[in-house]
């Protein structure tokens, strides 16, 4: 092999890259906050829901959960105009990434809603919270906190699944490592650079979601 | 212009899952061998494989499969010869389907109580036999299910060797949109195609986790 390794360009196109990352942070944390929201709400209608609403919520999370992203997001994005739904590169990113962890989430949630012991619903039921006002106050921080480990591992799976939003020319950072190798035509050294910041990026997004976990459970809390 | 009918489109795309269907099966089988070659270095004795697997489970769940498709792709061009798109795609799955798998894996060996361990070396068993007698049926049947779900995941992962050129399903959607300008149908047939393919794997593997639940069923 007498491939010589050529890093020289990664100055020049330092702010590329930067321009990437905050896109892709920019993505995940959208895509996080709107989804983990989706979440609940579908978890809340597929556990405790009216029983029309249960079918409707399962055939969405089974639709999701058993396609690949890439198609999601190409549905999204060349498909939807055709109901004259058009949509930007970074708004169909974002749509398809809050409606893919809307769905993995729901199921996470609901898993955390079920193992609620049946005592908390009674005891709100016993003061007279209506059973929105019981699943409100009583079962859903102490559900959140039983399944924040496998939420948080699930947010970082879509933060690298967002990679392929370059597919769509979303400028992330997969988009920026595109653009260098087409420029300088060092492909391996674009992708292991940006490969070795995609996990630089989950490593410490994995941190921060478990710091924002012991944010919202504190411990030595009054819970079951 | 041509006119396409809804016949062709599902036909060229149904012809295209055939791909999907042959990756997904060497991605899987192939990452279950080398998933459990790993797995023996991961839970065994030896402290600096145990970390090498580690930190090889580390890297391919710490990173984007795109990004090792690609790295893959134009690695390999490094060594001077050209690269077809079904090599890097299938090696570059069978390595990443191993790296979840032994992960997966050694959680099920994990979940064999400890007194597992200490019962079978009271008896006199060495670590082989006790591997091979106590702690891998019981682990097995435990793994199943995940290992199943897990297969979901290899179909839907081989949608993303679409990128780099490799003509399954996803990039057969891609070609067949080109040609006929009906994106909604065309991506809405292969998502069907796709959910016809994963739906009863996740199902079966609910109901396997119901099924070989029995010993926790009461606790």
């Amino acid at each position: 092999m007498t491939y010589q390794f050529d890093f020289a360009w990664v100055w020049q196109y330092l702010p590329v890259i930067l321009k990437g990352i905050g896109i892709t942070l920019e993505l995940i944390a959208v895509g996080a906050a709107l989804g983990i929201a989706l979440g609940i709400a579908c978890a809340w209608a597929r556990a405790l829901g009216p029983s029309w609403l249960k079918p409707v919520v399962g055939l969405y999370v089974e639709l999701i959960r058993n396609t690949p992203f890439l198609i999601q997001l190409f549905f999204i994005f060349f498909g939807l105009p055709g109901l004259g739904l058009r949509m930007t590169e970074l708004q169909a990113a974002n749509l398809a990434m809050v409606i893919n962890l809307g769905a993995y989430s729901c199921e996470i949630i609901r898993a955390g809603i079920q193992a609620t012991p049946k005592g908390q619903f009674e005891a709100g039921a016993s003061l007279a919270m209506t059973p929105f006002e019981t699943f409100r106050h009583v079962v859903l921080v102490p559900a959140l906190e039983r399944i924040w480990p496998a939420l948080s591992s699930q947010v970082v799976i879509v933060m690298l699944g967002s990679a392929v939003v370059s597919q769509i020319a979303a400028e992330d950072l997969t988009f920026a490592a595109n653009f260098i190798q087409s420029r300088t035509f060092r492909a391996f050294e674009a992708y292991f650079l940006t490969t070795a910041i995609y996990l630089l990026l989950a490593i410490l997004l994995r941190q921060v979601l478990a710091a924002l976990g012991r944010l919202i459970f504190p411990k030595g809390r009054a819970t079951p | 212009m041509t006119d396409f009918t809804t016949w062709d489109i599902l036909r060229n795309l149904l012809l295209a899952t055939r791909w999907t269907i042959l990756l997904s099966l060497v991605a899987f089988l192939g990452g279950g061998l080398l998933g459990l070659a790993l797995l023996f270095l991961r839970i065994g004795r030896l402290s600096w494989p145990r970390q090498a697997v580690r930190g090889y489970v580390e890297v391919f769940q710490g990173t984007p499969l795109l990004m090792q498709l690609f790295l893959a792709f134009f690695g390999l061009g490094l060594f001077g010869f050209d690269v077809p798109a079904w090599l890097a795609a299938g090696l570059t799955l069978i390595l990443w389907s191993a790296a979840f798998l032994t992960e997966i894996w050694r959680g099920c060996v994990d979940a064999v109580v400890r007194g597992q361990w200490e019962a079978s070396a009271s008896l006199g068993m060495g670590y082989v036999q006790q591997m091979r007698y106590v702690i891998l049926p019981q682990a097995m049947r435990i793994a199943i299910p995940p290992t199943v779900g897990f297969s979901v995941q290899v179909v839907k992962g081989t949608a993303l060797t679409s990128i780099i050129g490799f003509v399954e399903l996803s990039k057969a959607g891609t070609v067949v949109t080109n040609a006929t300008f009906q994106p909604f149908t065309v991506y809405g047939i292969v998502a069907l195609i796709y959910f016809c393919l994963c739906w009863p794997l996740s199902k079966s593997s609910q109901v396997l986790e119901r099924k070989l639940n029995v010993a926790h069923r009461d606790h």
